[in-house]
């Protein structure tokens, strides 16, 4: 029972992994026992189970995923949502407002206007109806300071590291506070752009050497030279 | 205007532009060009240049076109009004039609259209020279851009075109082959699944001679298959290993 | 061009089909009855009308004098248009032509002119200067399954009845004559279309089974069995070992086809 690739090998839409007693897992499919490649990127097998960490994707919205979004529109009852997806993302107002919505007196514009920036979480999804928003919970609502990269979103869990190590070392070298939208959008706040700036650095270094090990000690090795650079 | 040439193979076999009647012109391939779509690539086949870009999956514009239980693929063939000796009209001509056409069903056989209802896949491709075969250069292109997009596939599609020419069926017409020749056949294929995604012919062929031609193409369609898999690893070609 | 067709008849077609057999109990490989009618509409220089099942289809010729391309001095000029009109189908809208009757006419165009079935040579008036031009237009007038073989069909046909007027050239004008003479034809294409459900290839698909087939292809085949045109549509594929049966296929159809017709 063959797979016709080395670990971490790069492939490309429609190449061969595999043929037999294999299950199909991450960006492949299968068609007559064999297994393919969907989207390009870094074949990998875990058990029986064939994944290819795609290296170019696109955001689908999942039910409880924290997304960082950007408001499109201010609406009747509510705001359109751009997470950066096919599918557009709605915020009912009376998820918002604490108290029943009243069209006549409230205006929504007040509330969250036109290219505010949002942390939310996807309360509803399925492909037959647009993701609905939630801001309800703590941590989540309108943005007012930091800084926003967007990642490939497939790069987002290399962010996070094991149990959040990589996470947690950068916030604890950089004191910067960091939301991860799984969305592919990172609000990075800190108490100076300076600190901010490590964050990034940090951040798009991982984004570009994902697919490598020895990362966190490398990460964690530049984020304190830079420190020490800094204290000089 | 040129003079008609008096033949386009010689006595050793050898066509007007130096090749033996299997070879194929040169091709070059790159993947995303344009920083703006979501995904992109540019192919020079012989002469032809072609540039493709894909916006997508995203929201469908007019709303009313999307549909309920699938994505849809639209698309643009068009040629520059300076791609071609005599300056063409942009406005979209009967030809550019019915391309646009084949071409969008010669990539929807590789595109997973139930994942992504009620989503829109643009494509754009735009002939900035043509020189014969630019609906084959144009789907190459085409795949590559929606490789490029994210969009997931069952396979690249490739594309090129075999023909007959005076007594010979040649591989990869250029145009002045594709206007004095016998015959032209241009195949779209997925080289993974074994499937012609086009296949159109003008011309007249004998079955054994279509039969020929088909298989010539298809041996085309192979070579740019694996230039364009190149093409993409190329861009994504990952950061090699520091060393520790 | 799609009506809704339940999931359950889709279905019942699928299944039937996977067994050898169809909805209206032909054979994997048989046409519909045909119907030809020429030389229905006078004013025309040539016209007919096929019934092809339900299918209807009224192709008119209007033979007028004009200038010929640059690159064919001394060839008359053939030009092929088709009209979805919308009294055939819920789903016709008015309006310029879309896609799919741009893609029919040049279908139609491209069997009829790569097989040289309008001896065009017979057509120049004054070299350079003056031929005659061919207007086949391709109006369909109920759609319900393989308007192409259908359109070439009628499109042959009302070619066989056209008349072009006698002229003579005096004092360098072109002066009309008394008499018609027929228009000049070389070829007698046969224009098959073979649909697939499944892995099984059909010939003349009704609607309904357009509706369910992935994929299409189609084939003009002259009196020596060459092709001469060849259109694939549809979102599906075709293997290689397909398109080869469905080479065979169309000959042989397009050889029964000539018996019937006498072409």
């Amino acid at each position: 029972m063959p797979t016709f690739f080395e670990k971490k090998q790069l492939v490309t839409p429609g190449e061969l992994l595999a043929e037999g007693d294999y299950l199909p897992g991450e960006n492949t499919y299968t068609e007559e026992n064999k297994i393919y490649a969907q989207r390009i990127g870094l074949v990998d097998s875990d058990n029986k189970k064939v994944n290819v960490v795609a290296l170019r994707a696109f955001y689908m919205p999942k039910v409880g995923d924290i997304v960082i979004g950007t408001v499109t529109e201010v609406g009747f009852n509510g705001w359109t949502v751009s997470i950066k997806s096919p599918y557009t993302a709605l915020l009912r107002a009376s998820d918002v407002l604490s108290r029943p919505f009243k069209p006549q007196n409230d205006e929504l514009s007040q509330v969250l206007s036109q290219g505010d920036l949002i942390v939310a979480k996807i309360a509803s999804f399925d492909r037959a109806h647009d993701p609905q928003l939630t801001v309800g919970e703590p941590g989540l609502g309108k943005i007012t300071r930091g800084q926003i990269l967007h990642v490939v979103p497939t790069k987002i869990p290399r962010v996070i590291g094991r149990k959040g190590s990589m996470i947690s070392m950068i916030k604890q070298e950089t004191g910067c506070q960091i939301i991860l939208g799984l969305n592919g959008v990172i609000l990075v706040t800190g108490k100076t752009p300076e600190d901010e700036e490590l964050a990034i650095t940090a951040i798009r270094k991982i984004e570009q050497e994902s697919h490598t090990s020895g990362l966190t000690d490398r990460i964690t090795q530049l984020l304190k030279e830079s420190k020490v650079k800094v204290e000089e | 205007m040129n003079e008609k040439p008096d033949k386009l193979i010689d006595k050793k076999g050898i066509r007007l532009d130096g090749r033996k009647a299997d070879e194929l012109r040169q091709v070059k391939l790159q993947v995303g060009v344009l920083p703006n779509a979501d995904g992109s690539a540019y192919v020079e086949h012989g002469k032809n240049k072609i540039l493709a870009a894909a916006f997508g999956p995203r929201e469908m514009h007019p709303k009313h076109l999307a549909q309920a239980d699938r994505m849809v693929l639209r698309c643009r063939y068009h040629m520059a009004p300076f791609s071609v000796p005599e300056r063409k009209s942009p406005a979209p001509s009967r030809r550019e039609v019915e391309l646009s056409k084949v071409i969008r069903e010669s990539l929807e056989p590789a595109l997973f259209l139930e994942l992504y209802p009620r989503t829109g896949v643009d494509l754009f491709i735009e002939v900035l020279q043509a020189d014969g075969g630019t609906r084959c250069a144009s789907i190459t292109a085409a795949a590559l851009a929606i490789a490029d997009a994210g969009v997931p596939m069952r396979d690249l599609v490739v594309a090129c075109a075999a023909g007959k020419v005076e007594d010979t069926v040649v591989l990869d017409l250029y145009d002045a082959e594709d206007k004095l020749g016998v015959a032209d056949v241009p195949v779209a294929y997925m080289p993974s699944l074994n499937a012609v995604t086009l296949l159109q012919m003008d011309g007249i062929l004998t079955p054994d001679e279509f039969q020929k031609a088909v298989e010539m193409a298809m041996v085309g369609c192979k070579k740019i298959y694996e230039m364009q898999k190149e093409a993409l690893k190329t861009k994504y070609m990952v950061v090699k290993e520091v060393e520790e | 061009m799609s009506t809704l067709v339940t999931r359950v008849r889709l279905k019942q077609i699928t299944q039937l089909i996977e067994k050898g057999k169809r909805l209206d109990e032909r054979g994997l490989l048989d046409y519909r009855d045909i119907k030809i009618e020429q030389g229905l509409i006078e004013k025309a220089e040539g016209s007919a009308k096929v019934l092809l099942g339900k299918t209807e289809i009224l192709v008119g010729v209007k033979v007028e004098t004009g200038e010929p391309f640059p690159d064919t001095p001394n060839e008359g000029v053939q030009t092929v248009n088709a009209e979805l009109v919308p009294l055939a189908h819920p789903n016709f809208e008015p309006g310029p032509p879309d896609e799919n009757s741009i893609e029919l006419a040049r279908i139609v165009d491209r069997g009829i002119r790569e097989s040289h079935a309008i001896d065009t040579e017979k057509l120049c008036i004054e070299p350079g200067k003056k031929v005659f031009v061919v207007f086949i237009d391709v109006y369909v007038l109920n759609y319900d399954g393989n308007l192409i073989d259908a359109s070439a069909l009628a499109a042959m046909a009302a070619l066989l009845n056209t008349k072009m007027p006698n002229y003579e050239i005096k004092d360098g004008e072109l002066k009309m004559k008394q008499g018609y003479t027929p228009l000049p034809m070389k070829s007698h294409p046969i224009t098959v279309t073979i649909g697939k459900i499944g892995n099984t290839l059909i010939v003349d698909p009704i609607l309904e089974e357009e509706q369910v087939m992935e994929a299409r292809i189609t084939m003009a085949i002259n009196e020596q069995g060459n092709i001469c045109a060849i259109q694939k549509g549809g979102s599906g594929f075709f293997t290689p070992q397909q398109i080869l049966e469905a080479s065979k296929i169309a000959q042989q159809k397009a050889e029964e086809m000539r018996k019937k017709l006498d072409w």
